[in-house]
This record gives structure tokens, C-alpha cells and sequence, in this order.
């Protein structure tokens, strides 16, 4: 009797420790998992503090070093070699006609191709083909658009170093982001609304033109946006082409003479003539143009989206 | 009088022969229905009506459809013109993305009418037509999308209305709606039929039953059975009619 007991006492004891084991390994692995948990989390975490951080010191960076060089009479006065002072006003003229140029020039045009490749080509084989050439070409170095924007606008059709060959070599770097953004806003129109008014007997014109191009005008917007904001932040094309003259000249004048964009005069400024207080000026309001056009950006999506609702 | 016929109509997408020479004719001022398993060419058929196929870029024609005496795919049809007397509602309502009174104006505006009390009077009477003006007569200037399913069908309806066609064709109108909208749509179509030809296609038998003149029987791209509504489905001819009303297969 008593042997027995003893016995299942002790089988109850090896129970008791082979459980313990158990808990103890299993609370081993859990353990391991927790800390891999969070030294991942910590190793994230650490990511993004340094993105945050570079991202701060780059814009406290620029706004520290230009805004104390920033006046009034820095924005709307001409660099003048007898009273030894710089100012920026005609580059800000100069990048104002710049844009306008190149928009003026580049929306027709994209737009159209954009509407024709996905309403009326039939040939998808071809529409695909083209489809991908301009993506290639949005990816392409802006330094070679400015090497054939010199070759075949400034000196093979005539218009010397101008801002209309900038705006022209602008136009083409732009065309493919104009073409790609509105044509993928096109394809976001229901195709129930093209039956819809095909079915009521519309001709492929009216169409386009009531159903399909007020349902894409935001797409249209973000694309002319994201261009603005390619177009002053370009400096190697225009470097090429576009010259730069900080002379202040009207609308017409402006694109048939040579100039300086903000981009192009802050190279000018700090690398040829060490200006570095002028350079970091002209960086901030460049700066803050950017965060203005993201901005404008984000508002037009938002009120196309509500509208649309 | 039969309005609309057509003769060996055979249609492919691509190397895919979805309709096998068709030929079918269909009176004026009634309710026909098309009837079928899915994929059995009905919709293909009731898109070829007014020539809403070509919008598909693969798709090849042969055969004849004689609209008000006229092959429709004569060069020297308009298809607009075709389209406006033959319109057409579809599986799921499509407003367009503006208010109801620009929805229905629409059409009269693409066919050239731009008198604002000739407009007025149209959209009235359109949406009186497809029974949704007393809903609606206070919101014409609110945007479409607002309305419910239902009520957006009916606009669709009245919209089509607009532009005063003889044909009215219906994909599956109320398979995307409520009993209750659907009940609507059908007492509406029973309306319209003084006046229009309706073709509709329809999943529902009972739908068919319910409402339509004649009936089609399609299966695998061939019209099995035509006939009047009463008939087929109480001595269907052909012995695969009779199974897939029965519901042996479908």
C-alpha cells in the first residue's frame, strides 16, 4: 500500500516537473519573441526619427541660412553692377513666363494625345508602345533634354539662347507626365457613362467632351501641378538653353531674350560668383513655393473629390 | 407590323462566335423578352439592336438587322440618328455625374434643342413618362448620384425617354434593384408599351411571365424559341426550352 502511494507520489513529482519544463521552455521562446518584437519595432522606429530629423535640418537648414537675405527690395529689384546690390526680380519674371510658356504649349498638346490615344486609337498595340515610350522619356536625365533642346531649338530652328527654347525643351520634358496623368484620370471615367451617352445617340466628340473630360479635369489639374513644380525645380536643361540674363523684360520680350530662371540664377549666384547669402535666399522662396504647390496640389484633389461626391 | 427584324445574324468577339445565325422578328408596341443561361448571346443580341457592339473593337458582323425597313449596318445609316430611336437602358443605372434636369436634357441637347421652354417641357414630360417627376420635381438641380438605385433606373428610363425613341431596349433592368423598385420598373415598362417597343433582356423567368408579349429562348449564342409569352411557357416547342423553363438547367 504504502509502496504504492509512494509511487504515484512519485509519478505526480516527474508530472509536476516535466510541466515546469514545459513552461519554462515555452516562456523562453515567448521571451525570445518579445525582444525580437521590439528591437524591430526600436530599429523602425529609429528610421523614421532620422527621416524626420534629415528632413527638418534640410528645411531649418535653407530657411535659416536665406530668409535672414530675404527683403522686399531683394524681390523687386534688378542686380545692378554700380550700387553693387543683387536682386531677383527678374528671375521670378523670368520663371513666371517660363511656366506660362510651357504650359500654354504643353496642355494642348498632352491633353489631346491623351484623349486621342484613349478614346480613339483602336491600334492597342500601338497605344502600349507609345504608352511606354513616354514613360521612358519621363525618366530620362533632364541634362540630355537640355543638350538636344540646344542643338535643335537654339541653333537648328533659330531661336537663339531664350526662353522660348527653354520653354520648348520644357514642353517636351513635360509633355509625358501631362500625357500619362491625364490619361490615367481618363480611364477612371465609368465606362457606363460613355453607354450612357452613346446610347442616347452622342457623337464620340460630344461625348468626350460632356461625359468623359468633366469627370478627368482633376486629373488634368495634378498633372499641370506636379509640372509647375518640375519646371522650377528644373535648372540642367534650362542651363542649356534658356541663358542667364537678369535683365527685366515684359511677356513677349521676355521669351524671345535670354534669362535666368530662380534655379538657374541660384547656380549663377553661388557657383560663379560665391554668393552664397543670395543662393540660400533664393533656395528658401524656392522652398516654399514647392510646399505652396503641394499644397494647391492636395486642396484641388480634395475639392474634385467632394465635388464628385 | 414588326419593327425590327433580323436575318442570319451571326456575331464574334475575336475568333468566339457568340450569336449563331439569328434571325428573329420583333412586333411593335409589346414587350419581348429575351430569356437564357448566362453567356447564351441575349445582351450580345439586344446590343447589336442599336449597334452598341461597335463599341467593342474585336467584334465581327454578318447577317442583317432591318430597323424601320433599313439594314442597320448600311454605310449609309447614322448610328446617332439609329441610336436616338433606339435607346437603350442599362443592367445597372448610369446617371451621368450631373443634376437630374442635365441628365435628361442631355439627349435633346445632343440632338440640337437648346430652347430652354422646349427643354423645360421635355424633362417634364420625360420624367411624368417614367414615373419619378412627383419624387424628383423639387430637386431637379440636385445632383443624380443622389437618387436611389431605383429611382436612378427610372431616370436612366426617363432620359432615354428624352430623345423620343420608337425602341426602348432593356438589359436586365432591375437586376440590380430591390422587389420593390423592380415592381416598379416592370408596372413602368407595362406603361411605355402603349407607346415604345420594348426588347428586355431578363434573368427572371417570372419577370418574363410577368410582364412580356413574346418571348426568345437563347442558348449558346441560338435563338431556340420564339413565340408568344403565354405559349412558350405552356407548350414550349422544342424540348430545350422546356427544360430550362422548367429549371433543369440554367
Amino acid at each position: 500500500m504504502d509502496i504504492l502511494l509512494k509511487k504515484e507520489q512519485q509519478i505526480n513529482e516527474d508530472d509536476f516537473m516535466e510541466k515546469r519544463v514545459k513552461r519554462q521552455l515555452e516562456t523562453k521562446v515567448i521571451r525570445k519573441r518579445k525582444t525580437y518584437e521590439a528591437s524591430m519595432k526600436v530599429l523602425m522606429l529609429a528610421s523614421t526619427f532620422l527621416t524626420g530629423l534629415l528632413v527638418v535640418f534640410l528645411i531649418s537648414y535653407v530657411l535659416i541660412k536665406g530668409i535672414p537675405n530675404l527683403s522686399i527690395e531683394f524681390l523687386i529689384t534688378k542686380p545692378s553692377y554700380i550700387t553693387e546690390k543683387i536682386g531677383i526680380l527678374p528671375d521670378i519674371l523670368n520663371t513666371v513666363y517660363i511656366v506660362l510658356a510651357t504650359l500654354f504649349i504643353v496642355l494642348p498638346l498632352g491633353v489631346g494625345a491623351a484623349i486621342y490615344l484613349t478614346e480613339y486609337a483602336s491600334n492597342k498595340k500601338i497605344v502600349g508602345a507609345i504608352e511606354y515610350a513616354a514613360e521612358t522619356l519621363s525618366g530620362i536625365p533632364s541634362i540630355i533634354y537640355g543638350l538636344v533642346g540646344m542643338l535643335f531649338f537654339c541653333q537648328f530652328m533659330g531661336m537663339k539662347t531664350s526662353l522660348l527654347a527653354g520653354a520648348m525643351t520644357l514642353v517636351i520634358m513635360n509633355l509625358p507626365t501631362i500625357m500619362r496623368t491625364t490619361q490615367e484620370s481618363l480611364k477612371t471615367v465609368p465606362q457606363s457613362y460613355r453607354e450612357g451617352a452613346f446610347g442616347l445617340g452622342a457623337g464620340k466628340w460630344r461625348v468626350v467632351r460632356t461625359v468623359v473630360l468633366p469627370g478627368c479635369v482633376d486629373g488634368v489639374i495634378t498633372g499641370c501641378i506636379l509640372s509647375v513644380g518640375r519646371i522650377l525645380g528644373e535648372s540642367a536643361a534650362l542651363l542649356f538653353t534658356a541663358g542667364f540674363a537678369h535683365a527685366v523684360n515684359g511677356l513677349l520680350d521676355g521669351l524671345s531674350a535670354p534669362g535666368a530662371t530662380l534655379t538657374v540664377a541660384l547656380y549663377v549666384y553661388a557657383k560663379e560668383q560665391g554668393e552664397f547669402g543670395v543662393a540660400f535666399a533664393i533656395a528658401s522662396i524656392l522652398m516654399m513655393l514647392t510646399v505652396l504647390i503641394n499644397l494647391a496640389a492636395t486642396m484641388v484633389g480634395k475639392y474634385f473629390n467632394k465635388k464628385k461626391n | 407590323m414588326n419593327i425590327i427584324s433580323a436575318r442570319n445574324l451571326a456575331l464574334w468577339y475575336g475568333d468566339n462566335k457568340a450569336l449563331k445565325e439569328v434571325s428573329i422578328s420583333i412586333p411593335e408596341k409589346s414587350i419581348t423578352a429575351f430569356i437564357g443561361p448566362s453567356g447564351c448571346g441575349k445582351s450580345t443580341f439586344l446590343k447589336t439592336l442599336n449597334r452598341m457592339n461597335d463599341l467593342v473593337l474585336s467584334v465581327r458582323i454578318e447577317g442583317t438587322v432591318e430597323y424601320a425597313g433599313k439594314n442597320i449596318f448600311d454605310p449609309s445609316v447614322d448610328v446617332n440618328e439609329l441610336r436616338r430611336e433606339v435607346g437603350m437602358v442599362f443592367q445597372k443605372p448610369n446617371p451621368f455625374p450631373m443634376s437630374i434636369y442635365d441628365n435628361i436634357a442631355y439627349g435633346p441637347r445632343t440632338h440640337g434643342i437648346t430652347n430652354k421652354a422646349r427643354l423645360d417641357e421635355i424633362v417634364e414630360k420625360s420624367l411624368r413618362d417614367a414615373a419619378i417627376w412627383e419624387e424628383v420635381k423639387d430637386r431637379l438641380k440636385k445632383n443624380a448620384l443622389g437618387l436611389s438605385g431605383g429611382q436612378q433606373q427610372r431616370l436612366c428610363i426617363a432620359r432615354a425617354l428624352a430623345v423620343e425613341p420608337k425602341v426602348l431596349l432593356m438589359d436586365e433592368p432591375t437586376s440590380a434593384l430591390d422587389p420593390i423598385s423592380t415592381s416598379r420598373i416592370e408596372e413602368l415598362a407595362e406603361e411605355l408599351k402603349e407607346k415604345y417597343t420594348i426588347v428586355m433582356v431578363t434573368h427572371n423567368m417570372q419577370q418574363a411571365v410577368r410582364i412580356s408579349d413574346y418571348t426568345a429562348f437563347f442558348l449558346l449564342g441560338e435563338l431556340v424559341e420564339f413565340g408568344e409569352t403565354e405559349k412558350l411557357f405552356s407548350q414550349p416547342m422544342d424540348k430545350r426550352t422546356e427544360d430550362y423553363i422548367t429549371g433543369r438547367f440554367g
